[in-house]
């Protein structure tokens, strides 16, 4: 019997509560995401800046908001799961992680070095507490979700939470709209759909690379309960964040997409915006300039 | 070893999937629209609600067993073995394979024999690609029989594995009590002056092959590797130091599948001259599944023809082939 077979057996008992993680508030949190994916980026000498820091917000209030049921002292436990579908922005996860108590934030460290448990694109053979699949290939990771959306509603018939989050331009991979179709025919109340629509992908705007608007339409169409949030505010994410609860807890039968608009960058003026920061990391000076900005606004 | 009938390959792993879905209240199956035809449609009678459609999806099809396989339980999907295995390539390397995520594809309608469908539904080349994937099991039977023992080993072994399977009926000639062990071949005819190395459908094309070449008074060994990975280093290295030479017999591409596995196994421990029987570098076409294997080359005439050239190329010792009892067996 393998380990998530045992889990499986043990997954009615809910052994997790809705905890709010933020005593502080939000914002310092989000705050210290950003100068961990900073630190981590530069000290690594490659990687992703833009969507990691653009997100940052919503990485807060998934971890820390309450919405995700978890305990960050095993994460091996019966828990609500988040896919991380667009893997190149692992450096957000693996931050949120981290303050969260997940595994020691020393370890950041160690973002894409030679045997680390934080590899360039998430693996999960090097098992991270947290990271529940490997992801990196676009349009794979929501598919995985509604699997386990599946499983938690449909076979084990449980109330657990299935949360994917797929950047924008990875909505130009066709399987995403497949995976789209079966949570919406599976009527599965249970997953929340998160997009980072930050409309910035490596070689340029969304709409010029490939248009994939009207997003909003695209996942009403595809039978979606959909909201449409500011990214960078914590009300409006949560607003977002109890739109699903809600489906959930009245057993709408439907899933809910949450399109995050936000800005790749966000919190570093001179990445702000700009698509050229989807696939680099900051230099040494430009990572101490991040670093500084980032202070004055804990 | 006599025929006791004929039957295609897809029953077996219908029958062997209810078998599971008895034994095992975690066995859940993914359709992909064509559940009649691979015969999945025998475990959604059964087990309704273990059973769901996903439609003509088979990326999509693919994650979501690695979703339900990451939540515990043992998802099976089956299609057309030119979908299942190769238009999800990528999902079946990163979610399923990389994830060691515990998922099992069904890939029917494999090789020529689907017939009249024509080379777009004929996969050719899957072996190949799933045997280069880490962590993965790769089965080919033979029979009815050894489909359904098939099936019913890789839902209960641990990890990511793939069954192929075909359309057509095609002898029988395994029973209930043939010994079945994932990773180990069947020596089906002992022999020591050619070794013949099939599987599928052309195991039995081999054993006609053999009982031939014994008119002429050539004894001919013939090994079943149903399990293309793990592959059997040992039984395939023993077959070359006692027999000289070998003959391979796929209903595959010759690059790159069973011939390419037993080539790789042989250079290293026990380099031999090999003739290899399989579709040699082309597409399939439409027509009857007799016809196309005789046009294809995938008849026991072939096989007998190529032992010939094959002790031939040994006698002649213009392989260079050497002395190799001495030399220890590496794994591949």
């Amino acid at each position: 019997m393998t380990d998530d077979m045992k889990r499986s057996l043990e997954f009615n008992e809910t052994t997790f509560t809705n905890e709010r993680r933020a005593p502080e508030g939000f914002a310092p949190i989000a705050n210290e995401i950003r100068r961990d994916i900073v630190r981590m980026l530069v000290r690594a000498g490659s990687g992703h800046s833009g969507g990691p820091l653009g997100s940052a917000d919503i990485f807060t209030m998934l971890y820390f908001g309450g919405n995700m049921r978890y305990n960050p002292a095993d994460m091996q436990a019966p828990r609500d799961r988040f896919v991380l579908s667009a893997g190149h922005m692992a450096p957000v996860m693996y931050a949120a992680l981290a303050n969260a108590g997940c595994y020691p934030k020393k370890e950041q460290e160690t973002l894409r070095k030679y045997n680390t448990r934080l590899q360039g694109h998430p693996g999960r053979d090097m098992h991270l507490p947290g990271i529940e699949t490997s992801s990196g290939s676009l349009g794979q990771g929501i598919s995985i979700a509604v699997g386990m959306a599946m499983s938690d509603k449909l076979v084990d018939k449980n109330d657990h939470r299935v949360f994917s989050l797929t950047g924008d331009g990875e909505l130009q991979e066709g399987s995403v709209w497949e995976a789209a179709m079966s949570a919406s025919h599976f009527k599965l109340d249970n997953f929340c759909w998160l997009i980072d629509n930050n409309d910035c992908q490596i070689d340029g705007r969304v709409p010029d690379v490939m248009d994939v608007y009207p997003i909003d339409k695209k996942c009403e169409s595809f039978g979606f309960d959909t909201i449409v949030v500011n990214g960078h505010d914590y009300a409006d994410l949560q607003r977002g964040f109890d739109r699903f609860l809600e489906n959930q807890r009245s057993g709408s039968g439907k899933p809910t997409a949450i399109i995050c608009q936000t800005f790749m960058g966000h919190g570093v003026s001179f990445m702000n915006d700009k698509f050229e920061w989807h696939g680099k990391p900051p230099s040494k000076d430009q990572a101490t300039a991040a670093l500084e900005e980032l202070a004055q606004h804990p | 070893m006599e025929l006791l009938g004929s039957k295609p390959t897809r029953f077996g792993f219908g029958d062997g999937l209810v078998d599971l879905g008895e034994r095992h209240s975690n066995v859940i199956v993914l359709g992909g629209d064509i559940t009649g035809s691979v015969m999945t449609s025998l475990f959604k009678e059964k087990f309704p609600d273990r059973f769901f459609s996903i439609g003509i999806a088979e990326q999509n099809a693919t994650t979501i067993a690695a979703g339900l396989a990451l939540s515990g339980k043992i998802p099976f999907f089956a299609s057309y073995g030119a979908f299942c295995a190769l238009r999800n390539a990528d999902q079946l390397r990163i979610s399923v394979a990389y994830n060691e995520a515990n998922v099992k594809i069904g890939g029917g309608h494999a090789g020529i024999s689907v017939g009249p469908d024509g080379a777009t539904h004929q996969v050719l080349e899957e072996v190949a690609f799933l045997r280069t994937l880490p962590h993965m099991t790769m089965i080919v039977p033979a029979d009815y029989e050894e489909a359904r023992k098939a099936t019913v080993a890789m839902g209960e072994m641990v990890g990511p594995a793939y069954i192929r399977f075909g359309r057509s009926p095609v002898p029988l000639f395994t029973t209930p009590d043939t010994p079945f062990q994932l990773g180990k071949a069947n020596l089906v005819m002992e022999g020591t002056d050619v070794a013949l190395i099939a599987n599928g459908a052309l195991v039995w094309e081999s054993i006609l092959a053999a009982k031939e070449l014994a008119k002429k008074g050539i004894s001919a060994r013939v090994i079943n590797v149903h399990t293309v990975k793990p592959f059997d280093v040992e039984t395939v290295t023993t077959a070359a130091r006692e027999c000289g030479c070998i003959v391979t017999a796929e209903e595959h591409q010759v690059h790159a599948g069973l011939g390419g596995a037993v080539a790789e196994v042989t250079a290293k421990n026990a380099p031999v001259p090999i003739e290899f029987v399989g579709v040699k570098d082309s597409f399939g076409g439409s027509g009857e599944p007799e016809e196309l294997m005789v046009k294809f080359g995938l008849t026991w005439k072939e096989i007998y023809a190529s032992a010939l050239v094959a002790m031939e190329r040994r006698d002649k010792g213009s392989s260079g082939f050497r002395a190799v009892k001495d030399v220890p067996v590496y794994s591949a």
